[in-house]
Formats: C-alpha cells, sequence, structure tokens
C-alpha cells in the first residue's frame, strides 16, 4: 500500500490533500509528495522489497499511488555493472553503471512514467498527455497502449527520428509542432490549462518526478544495502539529480542503508549548461539559457528543478561538469568500447563529464562512484554517424578479404594507430 | 478575464528597470507577485497576471521586448 500523505510545498510548507495540482496557491512555489514515514518504519524492510517483483513495483510501499492501478511493461530493476574497464580508462577504482537503456523503452523515463500513468488513472482521468523531446513521448505512448488509454504527445518537428518513431509505433496522437522550443512550450502549457488530461510533466509533475527515487533505491539495493560515495547524474529539469539522492536519504531515514553521505554531481552539455553554470558561478540562481546541443534529451534551458538540484550540490559537497558536442561523442564510443552499453546523447554526457570530474580532481580515484546511463544509443544514431568504425567492404571472396584485413591492420599499425581491434 | 502564472527572469543589466511596475501602468492587467529572487548575476520573479487574455499576451510580449526572459511557471514544459 501507499503511505503518501499529502502534497507540501517546498517553498513556504503548506500542505494540499492528494490532487493533480503542481503549484502552491499561496507562493506559487513547487508541491511535492510528503509519505507518513513513522506507518513506513518497520512495514518498509529489506525483506519485504527483497520478496517483491523484479521491477520498480517492489518499491510499491514507495510509491504515490495504489498499486492496483499500476501499468507494468517491466519497468526498473535494470542492472548495476561494475565497470572496471571505463574506471581504468578515467582513473578510478570502483566505478559501477546503473545501466537504465534496458528498460521498456529504452530510457529511465520508463520509471517516472509508471508512477504518473498509475497515478493518473487513480484520480479517474481518461488521456495522458506529454510535451517531449522524444524519451518522454515514448515512455508515455507505450504505457498508454499498455493500458488501453487515450493519448496525445506533443514533440518539436526536428526530432531525431529513431525517436518519433519510438512514439508513432504505440499509435498516439502525435502532434508535431512547428515553430521553436519555445513555441512548443506556450502551446503546451495553454493546453494543459484547457483540457482535461493528465499531462505527465506538468499537472501530474510532481507523482511522476517520485518515480526516479527508484533510481537511487535500486542502487542501494544492489550495492548490497549501502550508498555509494559519489553519484554522476545527466541532468535536464534536475528533477532525476535530486531524486536519485532523495531516494538515498529515504532509505536512511527507514534505517534501510547507513547514513549516505553520498557526493552528488550533476552532468550537462555546454550548449545548455545553466546548472553547471550557475555551479560554477557560487549561486543557486541559474541564468536561463537558449539550448544549442546535439543532447536534445537534456536540452532544457530553464530546468524546473535547477534551484534544488544546486542545494543538493551545495550540501552533498557534491559539484556540477560540462561537456562540449565533441566530448559527448567521445563519452558514447567510451562508454561502447569499454564496456558494451550503447548509449544515447545523454550517456555520452555523463561518461564525458565522471572523465573531467576524476581528471579534475573534484572525484577522487578512490571514490567509489555510480554513473547513470540512462537512455539508449540507438534513439539517437544520428549523434555518432561518420564517428563510429568503419566496416570493411570486400565482394565474397577469401583473397580479397585477406587483402583488405592485412591493409587495415597495416593502418592499425601505423605510428598514429591505438593498436589492432 | 484569465490569469496566468509566470517567471520573469531578468539580466543583470535590466534588474533596476521596474518593469513589472510599467506593465500595470501601460496595460490592463494586474501583477501579483508571489516569489523572487536578486543577486549579482541574475534576478527573477514568480507572478500571476490577471485581465484579459490578449492584453496578458501583449503585456508579455512587451515585457520579452525589454529583454525580460518570459516562460510558463513549471520551467521549461518539454521534457527530454
Ligand atoms: C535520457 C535522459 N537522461 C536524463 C534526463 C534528465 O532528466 P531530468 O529532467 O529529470 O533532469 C532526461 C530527460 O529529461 C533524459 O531523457
Ligand atoms: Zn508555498
Amino acid at each position: 500500500m501507499s503511505f503518501d500523505r499529502a502534497l507540501r510545498c517546498r517553498e513556504c510548507g503548506r500542505e494540499y490533500p492528494l490532487a493533480p495540482v503542481f503549484s502552491c496557491e499561496f507562493c506559487f512555489g513547487p508541491l511535492e509528495v510528503a509519505y507518513d514515514y513513522d506507518a513506513m518504519r518497520g512495514r518498509v524492510t529489506r525483506e519485504s522489497i527483497a520478496a517483491g517483483p523484479a521491477t520498480l513495483w517492489r518499491y510499491a510501499d514507495l510509491l504515490p499511488c495504489d498499486p492496483e492501478y499500476r501499468v507494468d511493461i517491466g519497468t526498473g530493476f535494470t542492472p548495476l555493472q561494475r565497470a572496471d574497464r571505463l574506471a581504468a580508462a578515467v582513473g578510478l577504482r570502483t566505478l559501477w553503471l546503473k545501466n537504465d537503456t534496458v528498460n521498456p523503452t529504452w530510457s529511465f523515463k520508463d520509471r517516472v512514467v509508471s508512477v504518473a500513468i498509475a497515478r493518473a488513472r487513480q484520480f479517474g482521468f481518461e488521456v495522458i498527455a506529454c510535451a517531449s523531446t522524444g524519451n518522454l513521448a515514448n515512455a508515455v505512448c507505450a504505457h498508454a497502449a499498455r493500458a488501453g488509454m487515450d493519448v496525445f504527445v506533443f514533440i518539436p518537428d526536428d526530432l531525431e527520428h529513431g525517436k518519433v518513431v519510438g512514439s508513432a509505433v504505440y499509435h498516439p496522437t502525435l502532434v508535431m509542432v512547428d515553430g521553436t522550443y519555445d513555441d512548443v512550450n506556450r502551446l503546451c502549457t495553454e493546453v494543459s490549462q484547457s483540457y482535461p488530461w493528465a499531462f505527465v510533466n506538468i499537472n501530474v509533475r510532481p507523482y511522476y518526478a517520485e518515480g526516479s527515487r527508484t533510481l537511487g533505491f535500486e542502487v542501494a539495493e544492489q550495492l548490497g544495502w549501502r550508498a555509494p560515495e559519489a553519484c554522476v547524474v545527466p541532468m535536464a529539469s534536475g528533477s532525476l539529480f535530486t531524486k536519485i539522492h532523495k531516494g538515498l536519504t529515504e532509505f536512511a531515514a527507514l534505517g534501510l542503508i547507513d547514513e549516505p553521505g553520498t557526493r552528488m554531481f550533476g552532468a550537462q552539455a555546454e550548449g545548455c549548461s545553466p546548472i553547471t553554470t550557475a555551479h560554477r558561478a557560487g549561486t543557486l540562481n541559474f541564468v536561463p539559457q537558449k539550448p544549442n546541443t546535439i543532447a536534445r534529451s537534456l536540452a532544457i534551458g530553464n530546468p524546473a528543478d535547477g534551484y534544488y538540484a544546486l542545494k543538493t550540490m551545495a550540501e552533498t559537497e557534491g559539484g556540477a561538469e560540462m561537456a562540449t558536442d565533441e566530448e559527448i561523442v567521445d563519452g558514447i564510443r567510451l562508454l561502447a568500447e569499454t564496456e558494451g552499453i550503447f548509449a544515447e546523447t545523454a550517456g555520452g554526457v555523463t561518461v564525458a563529464c565522471l572523465r573531467k570530474l576524476v581528471a579534475s580532481g573534484a572525484i577522487a580515484p578512490d571514490e567509489e562512484t555510480v554513473a547513470f546511463i540512462t537512455g539508449a544509443g540507438l534513439k539517437t544514431v544520428e549523434a555518432v554517424a561518420g564517428r563510429v568504425a568503419d566496416p570493411l567492404r570486400v565482394p565474397a571472396r577469401t583473397e580479397v578479404f585477406a587483402e583488405a584485413l592485412a591493409e587495415r591492420r597495416g593502418q592499425a599499425a601505423a605510428p598514429a594507430g591505438a593498436g589492432g581491434r | 478575464m484569465a490569469s496566468r502564472r509566470v517567471r520573469f527572469t531578468f539580466e543583470p543589466e535590466l534588474i533596476k528597470e521596474p518593469v513589472i511596475y510599467r506593465i500595470g501602468h501601460l496595460f490592463d492587467v494586474v501583477t501579483n507577485i508571489r516569489m523572487a529572487d536578486v543577486d549579482e548575476t541574475v534576478g527573477w520573479v514568480i507572478l500571476e497576471l490577471s485581465g484579459d487574455p490578449d492584453e496578458i499576451e501583449r503585456a508579455t510580449a512587451w515585457a520579452e521586448q525589454q529583454g525580460v526572459r518570459v516562460d510558463p511557471l513549471a520551467g521549461d514544459v518539454v521534457e527530454g
């Protein structure tokens, strides 16, 4: 059962009944779900969790929705993989990868949508909607299909092909908005006010955001009920970043792990880095930016949770980094070549920033670190096109193959080469 | 009558301008500030604008012309 109790304003602390609203009537601050931790204590144990399914629903007691409304396509409980080869490449002793590319629609957004759609059904909504640069739309369409709900998704008209098809295949009403990013924003804000739909990241955002805590829960459980020393997390709105930390803190409050002491590090693309830039300037007040980066999934110029992400960085003695488009592509390749995981651009941002954080000394070589890989590479093949291994093109004749191979090996052995592959 | 909740962001050189005061004079729109913060690098104000929808639109368009960034309250609505 759920132990959700109320919505609470993150600024003034006023409480509201659990309803599809996202901001405080008094100060307009964002609302967050409050739980009855006293009632949870003793009922939510390591054993009760371990007895649950191998999905995020093993944490149903900690989620703000009634599990009978769940829409289950197998989201969550993804692998935590020890990454010795990548660790060596970036200069760390112990590195883990939380591989969230293997979710049903190949990104962590399946987690937030699982909770949002369950709560939307609980509220009695018949239509689900979102505005997205791809991953969120994919997750909403798939879960809505499974639930048999009507679905509307709004996307900019310049999205990567994989992300468009990855929504269209579930047969939603797909609205491609002709205009700038700001136009899409304006349209969707207005639409969300005029139609009685559950907009996952607007009117049900307080519930939606809670789904990201399951990444923190899983990492702690998979490490054998303890928290890592450092986390590196990609940031768009900054919600995922703050919620992973919240998950670790809640586990400690419930006595499931010791006090975490985890340092939280955020990763952004240089072409959209309002949070990292504010961190460097030593302020909690970010300046919104106009995004210009290949990391479209992280291209939020005015991050709703930027302020709270900056606070979490300060409180945990963590930090933030940013990566250029070039470094992002290198990050994608390094991750694939060392650990066998093909990530989308957000994963490239994470790996590139991890490398820079270790190089700068922000993360020490002996700090046990978890890097969060939140989306799969086939969604953004455009980003690496022309930057991956060139095939040997041959007719079906052994001698030609042998010649081509000898030539390739000769190239690889040339002074500039990095050795045979 | 309609109302719109927005976030105004001001670059440092605009912080001293009485943009919100002038909106109330130039347009038939009531402004109601709920939260704000200003430091050396940036200032922001979260406020509600009430009035005729077209008048609100004209008021925010004017603010943008002055160099203010105007966003819906939930930050960016489009997610990754
Ligand atoms: C793959 C991926 N990683 C990370 C994020 C960051 O999420 P948040 O907006 O919670 O910071 C997003 C989406 O915005 C995403 O699509
Ligand atoms: Zn409040």
